[in-house]
């Protein structure tokens, strides 16, 4: 409630540093309203427990200005369940889906306060809402909050009917008459048509959800109760956003929410990376204008803010030494007032558990804090990582590529110091040896960067708009020079 | 004391030949490359004075020490031979046997004439170091990678570098089957008749006896010591000792120093003596009943080859499996049928390199791309050629020629290399993806080390499409090898006979 007013009083003008972190102080007293406790005693009293179980009935909620929802500020991401085997559903298409361990953990994180449970028609092969039905059917509906997609991707789901048809089969899927949150999935993002053209993220958006007359049919499905609320997932093109809330603000449509990508390193960098994305502090700022709350995707980037070079990772420790790296991406993604919820892809019980005790209950990232991260970015920033999340959307590449394992290789090394492009330097035998054994070790041979024919198709798929195969070229001819140098 | 010193001269050298062929990080090659260099046949393909002046002066003095030191089959032998004497009632199994010389001499002419003839395929069957290195590539390398394999997932998990994968395949069945062969024929040869290959069928042998008949340094029985217990001869693995006439076989003697320090009398001394012509008609004067032995230990040592070929195939069917759901299928390349074979750069031209290469398989087992491997064509069987369909010729890579001891490849610089045409690359039209797929490729071009390719307008202005400039060529293989295009190739590259400087 209180940060609901603060965001009133803060509508009509742009968010800076300090109002970002007015709204962090505003968060603390929320917190502290809606757990129903004193949340330093107890967190002093808990900092001795630290990572061991996660308390129970600590959770930070937010509120809903629309329907006053108390979401939990962690949201669960069915993105990347985990599969019989180990692994995740992403990786392994030929793997079942591991139920039990799903209904385990969803069972653990309704005990521990968690709320919201995010999939789409797209996740783990197509296989996630399906079981996210069969786990969350083992619950009362009144317990728990779904939000999923309308993935019509594939240029064949383009018309009225075949998206019709996917939203209806969502709900039969997740064993539920009605969604709390279904979104427009990856506005902004390119898309190749069904003659294999490439359109703008401008183009597509209008393919998929506008030209069709989908987006009028979602909203009738919105007055008729079986969407609760309605909004969009945001990639890429810049126009695409401003136009979507250009036409909120004209009535045209009204969203009730909007899931951007939103930590430390997209706040200010998200550009400055990749010019074809867009800042966080921008995206965040304007749904603020019009007090749209946001849902937070990629809070850690793919695990990228989990798996920094050593020297971060000592700084980060050297602060809080019982905290993981993650929860500092973590507490960041939740701190903003404006958040609903940060979702998070967990896997494994570990990650739910560590994901729990960060936010039983939240601890804002205060001033200081800010600071300290912002120099972490900055030196992100200098470290020229590729800015590849792992979502496997490229895949399969038709020449047989393994996309995603080459960049995580490459960005490992770039953390691990092993990416040295002088002979000189002292340690280049080392280097040239971990990055070449570790590269074949990573990536079968027929599946490395120097198999990339530079065909295109992955580009368009590419959520982070990442040129995936001037980036592969670029990796083969750094791997070429470290070869020839032996 | 000369035995000692002798045993361990030999398993020096038979421990470090025989792990030339296994290292494959270029370790070994650095240190003890020339170990594969002294040897006899391969040193005179090479036309190295140097070295076969040495041998023969080595043999003219201390007599056929080479066959016992140097020779790492010779040393095979004696292993084998060692074993089989340890068995119960077995230590002094053997008696003088009289020379077979029409089988000696007749294989020496044969192989001499083989080798003028230009037939070396059939020719370096027999020959000593070669076969070694058939056996050593073919069985031992394997098992030598498997083990690696395992110590590479060892270290993969504890996170260091130290060890690294490397593919375990069959190079060429034929080599494989010919390298069983040898070890049984030769084990086999050991185990009953303890030096019998060397001092019949190897040619190398042959020569080196005709020298070390006339030896400076020698054994010499003492008749005043000898009381005739014929204990030397008993134990003489050559056969080579005629107690009943106080006479020794030179020819056939291969320095193992066993007998002196056999003998309890001290009858048997190294001496140094004019050469003796006496001992060498001595030696012709009679006839001898020697027999190949039956291959009664065969059972076992096939099951042993056995185990270790199912081993390397295991390894290999783990090696397909890794294909996870997220992935395009990859088909394994084809080999594209070639007009003329490609031999590696430095051979100069397939008439010098199949006269010089005795088909040791040491480039094989040395080529880090998995290029090189044993041909299957009949005048050239078991010596290398090269496919692409793994790897290509790296333009940083020298290894074959700095390996190669018969000169059969020669070591040529990088930049030599660089401007060596071994072969040209020709396009396919009906299998490069651009016209199948209708996709930008390019792949070969960006890829070429000479820039040899380029990519141009078709005609009809469509997508871009490859051309070689043949100029520049130097057949490497790298389009072929990283052309998208499956199972065949959409450029392929066409050897030359004669290689040149572009």
């Amino acid at each position: 409630m209180q940060d609901n007013k603060h965001n009133q009083e803060k509508q009509t003008t742009g968010m800076d540093r300090r109002d970002f972190l007015k709204v962090a102080g505003a968060a603390v007293a929320a917190t502290t309203v809606v757990a129903g406790c004193s949340g330093d005693d107890k967190a002093n009293q808990h900092s001795t427990s630290r990572k061991q179980e996660p308390p129970v009935g600590q959770m930070t909620y937010r509120e809903n200005p629309k329907t006053k929802d108390k979401v939990s500020i962690l949201g669960y991401g069915m993105m990347r369940l985990p599969v019989e085997g180990g692994g995740s559903g992403r990786e392994k298409s030929d793997a079942a889906i591991d139920q039990d361990m799903v209904n385990r953990q969803v069972d653990y994180a309704i005990e521990h306060g968690v709320n919201l449970f995010d999939t789409s028609p797209a996740y783990c092969q197509g296989r996630s809402e399906h079981a996210t039905g069969i786990a969350l059917k083992r619950h009362k509906r009144s317990e728990f909050f779904i939000s999923t997609k309308l993935s019509n991707f594939a240029p064949q789901t383009w018309g009225l009917k075949e998206s019709k048809e996917m939203f209806e089969n969502s709900l039969k899927e997740l064993q539920v008459d009605y969604v709390d949150y279904l979104m427009l999935h990856c506005c902004g993002l390119p898309a190749d048509d069904i003659n294999g053209k490439t359109l703008t993220g401008m183009e597509a958006f209008k393919a998929r959800f506008i030209d069709n007359g989908l987006t009028d049919w979602l909203v009738s499905q919105r007055e008729n109760g079986r969407i609760k609320n309605l909004g969009f997932s945001y990639h890429g093109d810049q126009a695409v956003f401003d136009l979507l809330l250009q036409w909120h603000d004209e009535g045209k449509y009204h969203f009730d929410f909007v899931l951007i990508e939103l930590n430390y390193l997209d706040w200010k960098h998200a550009r400055e990376i990749n010019p074809r994305n867009t800042d966080a502090e921008y995206l965040y700022a304007e749904l603020q204008k019009r007090n749209i709350p946001a849902l937070v995707m990629e809070p850690l980037l793919g695990g990228r803010l989990a798996n920094v070079p050593d020297y971060m990772v000592a700084k980060m420790k050297q602060r809080d030494p019982e905290s993981s790296v993650a929860s500092w991406a973590f507490r960041y993604a939740g701190t903003p007032a404006g958040v609903l919820s940060v979702l998070s892809g967990m896997t494994y019980m570990e990650h739910l558990k560590d994901n729990l005790l960060t936010y039983s209950p939240l601890k804002p990232i205060s001033e200081e804090e800010n600071t300290f991260l912002e120099g972490i970015a900055n030196e992100m920033v200098g470290l020229k990582t590729i800015q590849c999340n792992d979502c496997k959307y490229c895949m399969p590449c038709p020449y047989g590529i393994n996309i995603p394992a080459i960049f995580v290789h490459y960005n490992k090394c770039i953390n691990e110091g092993n990416l040295v492009n002088s002979m000189m330097n002292e340690r280049y035998a080392e280097a040239r040896r971990a990055f070449l054994v570790g590269y074949d070790r990573s990536v079968p041979r027929l599946r490395q960067a120097n198999h990339c024919i530079g065909c295109n198709q992955c580009v368009s798929h590419c959520p982070q708009q990442i040129d995936i195969p001037a980036e592969l070229h670029r990796i083969d001819d750094y791997v070429e020079k470290l070869k020839r140098e032996s | 004391m000369l035995r000692k010193i002798r045993m361990m001269a030999a398993a020096l050298c038979f421990t470090l030949v025989t792990l030339l062929f296994l290292d494959f990080t270029g370790t070994a090659h650095a240190w003890f490359g020339w170990l594969a260099k002294i040897q006899f046949l391969p040193a005179v393909l090479a036309l190295n004075v140097a070295v076969v002046l040495c041998l023969v002066l080595l043999t003219l003095f201390f007599g056929r020490v080479y066959c016992s030191v140097i020779c790492p089959l010779g040393v095979w032998q004696d292993i084998v031979n060692w074993v089989s004497a340890r068995r119960k009632g077995k230590k002094a199994r053997f008696s003088y046997a009289e020379e077979k010389k029409a089988v000696r001499y007749g294989v020496l002419a044969l192989f001499v004439v083989l080798m003028i003839a230009g037939l070396n395929s059939i020719a370096i069957l027999v020959a000593p170091y070669s076969a070694w290195g058939r056996i050593a590539g073919s069985l031992f390398a394997p098992v030598w990678a498997c083990g690696n394999n395992l110590l590479a997932y060892v270290a993969e998990r504890a996170n260091s570098y130290a060890f690294y994968e490397v593919d375990v395949w069959l190079k060429s069945a034929p080599v494989l089957v010919v390298a069983i062969v040898s070890l049984l024929v030769v084990s086999v040869l050991a185990w009953k008749g303890g030096r019998t290959y060397c001092n019949t069928i190897c040619p190398v042998g042959t020569v080196l006896g005709l020298i070390s008949r006339f030896a400076v340094f020698k054994p010499v029985i003492n008749t005043d010591a000898c009381v005739n217990c014929g204990l030397c001869g008993k134990k003489c693995k050559a056969q080579a000792i005629d107690t009943k006439n106080h006479t020794i076989d030179y020819s056939r003697c291969v320095m193992c120093m066993d007998c002196l320090e056999n003998c309890n009398k001290s009858a048997l001394l190294l001496k140094a003596g004019m050469p003796s012509l006496k001992a060498a008609a001595q030696a012709n004067a009679s006839e001898s009943k020697q027999e190949c032995g039956a291959p009664e230990n065969a059972g076992r040592r096939a099951f042993l080859v056995g185990a270790g070929v199912a081993l390397a195939a295991a390894a290999q069917a783990q090696k397909n499996k890794k294909v996870d759901g997220g992935l395009a299928v990859i088909e394994d390349k084809e080999i594209p049928e070639r007009n003329t074979p490609i031999v590696p750069p430095g051979a100069f031209s397939a008439k010098h390199f199949a006269q010089h290469c005795t088909g040791c398989q040491l480039c094989v087992q040395a080529c880090p791309n998995g290029v090189l491997r044993p041909s299957n064509g009949l005048m050239t069987l078991m010596q290398p050629e090269m496919q692409y369909d793994r790897g290509y010729c790296r333009p940083e890579c020298t290894k074959c020629g700095e390996v190669c001891p018969t000169g059969a490849i020669k070591p040529i610089t990088r930049a030599e290399k660089s401007s060596t045409q071994i072969g040209h690359a020709v396009w396919v039209k009906k299998n490069c993806v651009v016209l199948t797929d209708d996709v930008d490729c390019g792949n070969c071009a960006r890829h070429c080390p000479n820039g040899a390719i380029l990519m141009v307008e078709s005609k009809d202005g469509g997508r871009k499409i490859p051309v070689v400039n043949t100029e520049r060529c130097i057949g490497c293989g790298a389009c072929e090898n990283l052309c998208p295009s499956r199972p065949f190739s959409a450029i392929y590259v066409e050897g030359h006979e004669m290689q040149k400087e572009i």
